[in-house]
């Protein structure tokens, strides 16, 4: 079974040891380019996209701003389809709810949806505790479920292994788990597809119930939506006899005609299709097709206080295309596992403690995440500003520590440039002492920049996390200002 | 028009070449340019920390000190885009009408210089003299928070002399992202290694950039590589003549 998050490390600390892994940047920088480049030309094939961006969000917005109407319509709606609709505060709640349906109907074992809302709850370990064996279908989530490893992508989960990597992790694991790989299995992505399809289509036949998350969920018809590529999803929504979907209260829409734009924006940004393969749509249950018994999980686990956020709110808009991941430079350089979450990149570093706060040192660590260079705002199909949000939580981050009793050397560092930020006599003093060390720099330096200016190489103590990498150059002996003084700006 | 060089902290403190540049560059387009010396810093330091508290006084010192000026132009991107986008967060937090008031009137007359320079000015050739082999890194914040486009570009290509060649993936951050480089080093110097490399390839002598906070980083990796490429701010470059 796969692993967990939980215990990792701040963002910094399991950064570094991403970064060391070169087979992973190597994996990663060919991946994220070649999702980018495909994105790229197909939304430069859409005339409005902006428009289409404006509308996207509008119809997320609008959602939101009346949530809980929108919810008691679904409710309403999916009952009257003959559904069942049931609520969860939390991971635990929601956990619950789908094991008890699984042990009501006998069943040992669920076929899953790909699906983000159940990858969030833990939902596959909550099962196995009970009993229950969650089998994932989806080709990305199987290698890494067989491969007993961890999520590093929202739309690819296994975006960092490389086919030779896929191949070896088929052919140790199928076999435990079910129908084992071929023995001449090669590298090749049919044949690796392949061999996927033969172990998955046994499941598929076999499970009495499955488990689905919605990409959108439409509170007038009372339709439930998925959208995915390969096919496995539409299998286990049609074949087995009940279904249990776990969506984020997040996930409703208004209306059915609501969908037209979020279906224009979702295929472009995540896969770089035009159209998706396969579109889903269901509303409750229809007699003598598809399953007889249907249930819908309607989860809020921190949603409602990422909704209170002023600012943060907008997030909630997210329709998990994972543009943002793909465009992040951070993001190319890490890769997933060291955001410590199920959702990682830029999305991540919002979401992970609009959800859950910032009370924990690892969550903390993951606004700072980023360069703030802002790709992530420009790809993002409904406009959500994650730069604005990231440096909000920033700000969430410091003032959780107002009341520290011992404020932390960045804390002290920040209140004493403020201090000379706010006066320009105080700012000039210390230009004049950074003048007297860069004549004493200058003087005993042995570096020099190219052009000639001198630098300081390799220093210890807090100037080490620049220069350990980075030659500094030396300050200068006059700075702007005193010349400014000195020839009344250079009319002397 | 009375127009305020706003130098910027790292420029003041860091880089007083860049500031006299740009100095003699308008002059030298019949602008009269003023310091005030009032001035310290945008706050970004602070703002983009989480620090908004702290950096309540420095935006008001801001404000204050570019009062009444017609245009305040800035050789960076980065405290352009912070006087524009994020001051106003900081008044908000404030809870000060007047400072909200007083952000909202002085961002919209805060310039980068490319932007004063094309748009105010109407011009595009300084009559700048640079003959050597350049690449431009285009910087975050003056792509994507303020919107600059090709209007460096513009600028350089009519610099005589000048052999301007394309960075291969340009848009891509450098990685400074300011306290990133130093709460994130790992991460901010395997940016800066890749941008560094694009930079070699492109076999220029100088690399030149709106920002000298990025140049400072790019700059200190290629000089740590002893790559053999020197940064060097625009300003600099269309302030540079045949004389000089
Ligand atoms: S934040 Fe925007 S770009 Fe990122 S996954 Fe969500 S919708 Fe896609």
């Amino acid at each position: 079974m796969s692993g967990t998050f939980v215990g990792m490390p701040a963002f910094p600390t399991a950064a570094r040891a991403a970064l060391g892994d070169t087979q992973l940047r190597r994996n990663l920088a060919h991946a994220t380019q070649t999702i980018r480049d495909k994105r790229a030309l197909v939304v430069a094939e859409v005339e409005d996209w902006e428009d289409l961006r404006l509308a996207g969000a509008g119809v997320k917005e609008a959602a939101l701003r009346d949530l809980a109407t929108h919810l008691e319509t679904l409710e309403a709606s999916l009952t009257r389809a003959g559904a069942t609709v049931h609520w969860a505060r939390d991971a635990a709640e929601a956990c619950a709810i789908v094991a008890s349906i699984t042990h009501a109907h006998g069943a040992d074992e669920v076929a899953k949806v790909k699906s983000m809302a159940t990858a969030e709850i833990g939902l596959n370990e909550a099962l196995e505790a009970e009993g229950i064996a969650a089998w994932e279908t989806d080709l990305a989530e199987l290698i890494v479920q067989l491969g007993d490893d961890l999520p590093s992508h929202i739309l690819v989960p296994a975006i960092h292994r490389n086919r030779a990597e896929i191949r070896e992790i088929f052919q140790r694991r199928m076999g435990d788990v079910g129908k084992a790989a071929p023995a001449d299995l090669s590298d090749e992505p049919a044949v690796l597809a392949g061999a996927a399809r033969e172990h998955l289509r046994e499941k598929f036949l076999r499970a009495k119930v499955a488990v689905s998350g919605a990409n959108f969920a439409v509170a007038d018809t009372g339709t439930l939506v998925v959208v995915e590529s390969e096919g496995n999803g539409r299998m286990c929504l049609t074949l087995p006899e009940v279904l249990v979907s776990v969506v984020g209260i997040e996930k409703v829409v208004a209306t059915w005609a609501d969908l037209d734009p979020m279906l224009r924006l979702l295929p472009r940004s995540s896969t770089g299709e035009r159209m998706n393969p396969y579109t889903s749509t269901w509303s409750g249950v229809s007699p003598g097709d598809g399953p007889q018994e249907v249930h819908v999980v309607l989860l809020d686990n921190g949603r409602t206080r990422a909704l209170a956020d002023d600012v943060g709110r907008q997030a909630l808009r997210c329709i998990r295309c994972s543009a943002c991941l793909n465009v992040c430079p951070v993001y190319e350089r890490v890769g997933g596992h060291a955001y410590g979450s199920v959702y990682p990149g830029p999305i991540g570093a919002i979401l992970n403690p609009l959800l859950n706060g910032v009370s924990d040192e690892q969550t903390a660590s993951l606004p700072y995440a980023s360069s703030l260079c802002g790709a992530c705002f420009e790809v993002c199909p409904v406009r959500i500003d994650i730069p604005s949000v990231l440096v909000d939580q920033r700000a969430a981050v410091v003032d959780s520590h107002r009341n520290d009793r011992v404020p932390s050397a960045e804390a002290l560092a920040m209140k004493a440039t403020a201090w000379a930020f706010s006066d320009s006599r105080r700012l000039a003093w210390a230009e004049r002492a950074s003048g007297i060390a860069g004549r004493v720099i200058t003087r005993f330096s042995r570096t020099t920049l190219p052009g000639g200016r001198a630098a300081s190489g390799r220093l210890p103590g807090p100037a080490a996390g620049w220069t350990g990498a980075r030659d500094l150059p030396a300050p200068p002996a006059e700075s702007f200002r005193e010349w400014w003084d000195r020839t009344d700006g250079g009319q002397r | 028009m009375r127009v305020a060089l706003q130098v910027t902290c790292v420029n003041d403190a860091m880089f007083p070449d860049t500031g006299k540049a740009v100095v003699r560059l308008l002059r030298h387009l019949g602008v009269d340019v003023d310091f005030p010396s009032a001035q310290t810093c945008c706050g970004q330091p602070m703002v983009n920390t989480g620090y908004l508290d702290e950096a309540v006084p420095v935006v008001r010192t801001f404000v204050r000190a570019f009062a009444g000026y017609d245009a305040v132009v800035t050789p960076s991107g980065s405290c352009a885009g912070s006087a524009r986008h994020q001051h106003s967060i900081v008044a908000e937090r404030s809870g000060d009408p007047a400072l909200v008031a007083a952000v909202a009137e002085t961002g919209p007359r805060t310039y980068e210089l490319s932007e004063f320079l094309v748009d105010v000015l109407g011009v595009t050739d300084v009559g700048a003299y640079f003959p050597h082999r350049v690449t431009y890194h285009p910087t975050c914040h003056s792509l994507r928070m303020l919107g600059v486009g090709d209007r460096p570009q513009r600028l350089l290509e009519q610099v005589r002399g000048i052999e301007l060649v394309d960075l291969p993936m340009a848009e891509e951050c450098c990685g400074f992202g300011g306290t990133f480089a130093l709460k994130n080093a790992d991460t901010s110097i395997a940016m800066g290694a890749d941008k560094a490399r694009h930079v070699r390839d492109t076999g220029a002598e100088v690399l030149v950039a709106g920002d000298n906070s990025c140049l400072m980083h790019i700059g200190g990796m290629l000089s740590r590589q002893r790559a053999g490429v020197r940064v060097v701010h625009l300003a600099e470059i269309l302030a540079s003549t045949e004389e000089s």
